[in-house]
């Protein structure tokens, strides 16, 4: 006798399965909205956005950094510099006229945030995650990403104690382009370097395949939705740091006595419930997204990757420098490249020369470390 | 080991980042939070970003 049952039992199960993982999520922003304030809500609502459409097109940082590095495929650095001028079309004119709600991700130029850069972009390569990467991979069950995102956090609060240190070996004033003169200028750096690209790329592939050119919209009207709805760009950092920063406190150390955990903004909110906070709010959705994909697509009984011992020492202390680096350079590929740019930054645009520098390191060290097979 | 695994420890790893963080932390008060939008909302950004120096 044939069993016709199991197909439509297999779809039930599936429809159950996606109707329950979609109810979840929304659970988790009304939960949210409730305890904490509306706009706390759609914050994680964003972040889940985030993950989802990083997760479900396939978009990142490093990975395209390695494909124009190695093989001269220039589509998804294409892609990425298409979102950010996406968002700099808006961003600009949003913060020309409302300085007093709105503010840019503008931090100085010096030489440890040129230097935490470069460490960056090697790191990010070793286990092929930057600040959005690592949390995609985590959450769709990467364990090279959860290890990483792990060490991440506590490298970030290890740089946040010793900044002020890193900070007064030199840095220049903050210097940030702003109105419709710095758009201009923004949208003619980002062409320079998109041309840039094109000509180093191999023939004929400068023309963005449909998914990344839907993804890049999705990230920059997510990213455009983070401005307008918290105040401030589309960031990753802060928040791992600020949870590692509530661990250490919760063990017995005194955070609060740290230049950089006492300033008033820090302090409110080391204080304050991470539901509270907008980086905090926007990992924690893109930790969901993430798996809600990877789970919507099936994705998750696919076996861990086994790698030998070395290659997860490589992992935590590629982990270590991701967090400790981008605290010094003030921010990853989000919050220094992506929304330091799309916001007139000058460090977005240094710490992207720099970052990009160190891939080419970090590319060379991921087979020595075990992390794939030697050429 | 599948990605089942790790994805569900994250998962659960974050939950209780977020539960403990609640029992530590200050109060929600959800009647004192800021307006839905940041935008004409006519109160300053004061959330922090890893872009922003110490203040």
């Amino acid at each position: 006798m044939t069993d016709i049952s199991s197909p439509s039992a297999g779809r039930a199960g599936r429809f159950a399965a996606r109707s329950g993982l979609i109810l979840g999520v929304l659970v988790a922003a009304f939960a949210v909205a409730a305890m904490a304030g509306p706009r706390y809500g759609l914050l994680l609502l964003i972040g889940l956005g985030f993950g989802m459409a990083l997760e479900g097109f396939r978009f990142g940082f490093a990975g395209p950094w390695r494909a124009m590095i190695l093989r001269r495929e220039p589509q998804g650095l294409l892609a990425q510099l298409l979102a950010i001028g996406l968002v700099a079309l808006v961003a600009f004119p949003l913060l020309q006229s409302n300085a007093g709600e709105l503010s840019g991700a503008h931090a100085p130029v010096g030489f440890a945030m040129i230097g935490g850069a470069f460490v960056f972009g090697a790191a990010m390569q070793v286990v092929l995650g930057c600040g959005s990467g690592t949390l995609v991979n985590a959450g769709s069950g990467n364990a090279v990403g959860a290890l990483a995102l792990v060490f991440f956090a506590l490298g970030s609060f290890a740089g946040s104690l010793h900044l002020g240190w890193w900070t007064g070996l030199g840095s220049a004033p903050v210097l940030a382009l702003s109105g419709m003169e710095g758009l201009g200028i923004t949208l003619a750096g980002l062409a320079v370097v998109a041309v840039v690209a094109i000509r180093l790329g191999t023939g004929g592939s400068a023309r963005l395949p449909r998914r990344l050119v839907l993804a890049a919209i999705a990230i920059a009207v997510l990213a455009i939705l983070n401005l307008i709805v918290a105040g401030q760009p589309w960031g990753v950092v802060y928040g791992l740091g600020l949870w590692a920063a509530k661990g250490a406190q919760a063990v017995g150390m005194e955070v609060s006595a740290n230049a950089f955990w006492a300033a008033p903004g820090n302090a409110e909110r080391l204080a304050s419930s991470i539901l509270t906070d907008v980086t905090s709010l926007t990992n924690l959705g893109i930790l969901g997204g993430a798996f809600l994909v990877a789970a919507w697509r099936q994705g998750l009984s696919a076996p861990v990757a086994k790698l030998p011992l070395k290659a997860w020492a490589a992992v935590v202390v590629a982990g270590l420098l991701l967090g400790y680096s981008s605290r010094l350079a003030f921010g990853c590929n989000v919050g220094a490249f992506f929304s330091g740019v799309s916001t007139g930054s000058l460090h977005g645009w240094v710490w992207f020369a720099a970052a990009f520098a160190g891939s080419f390191y970090g590319i060379k060290l991921r087979p020595l470390l075990g992390l794939e097979p030697r050429q | 080991m599948t990605r089942a695994v790790i994805s569900a420890a994250v998962l659960l790893g974050a939950l209780g980042i977020v539960a403990a963080d609640l029992a530590a932390s200050e109060p929600l008060n959800p009647f004192r939070a800021p307006p839905l939008l940041a935008l004409g909302s006519g109160q300053a950004a004061s959330g922090a970003h890893c872009a922003a120096p110490a203040r």
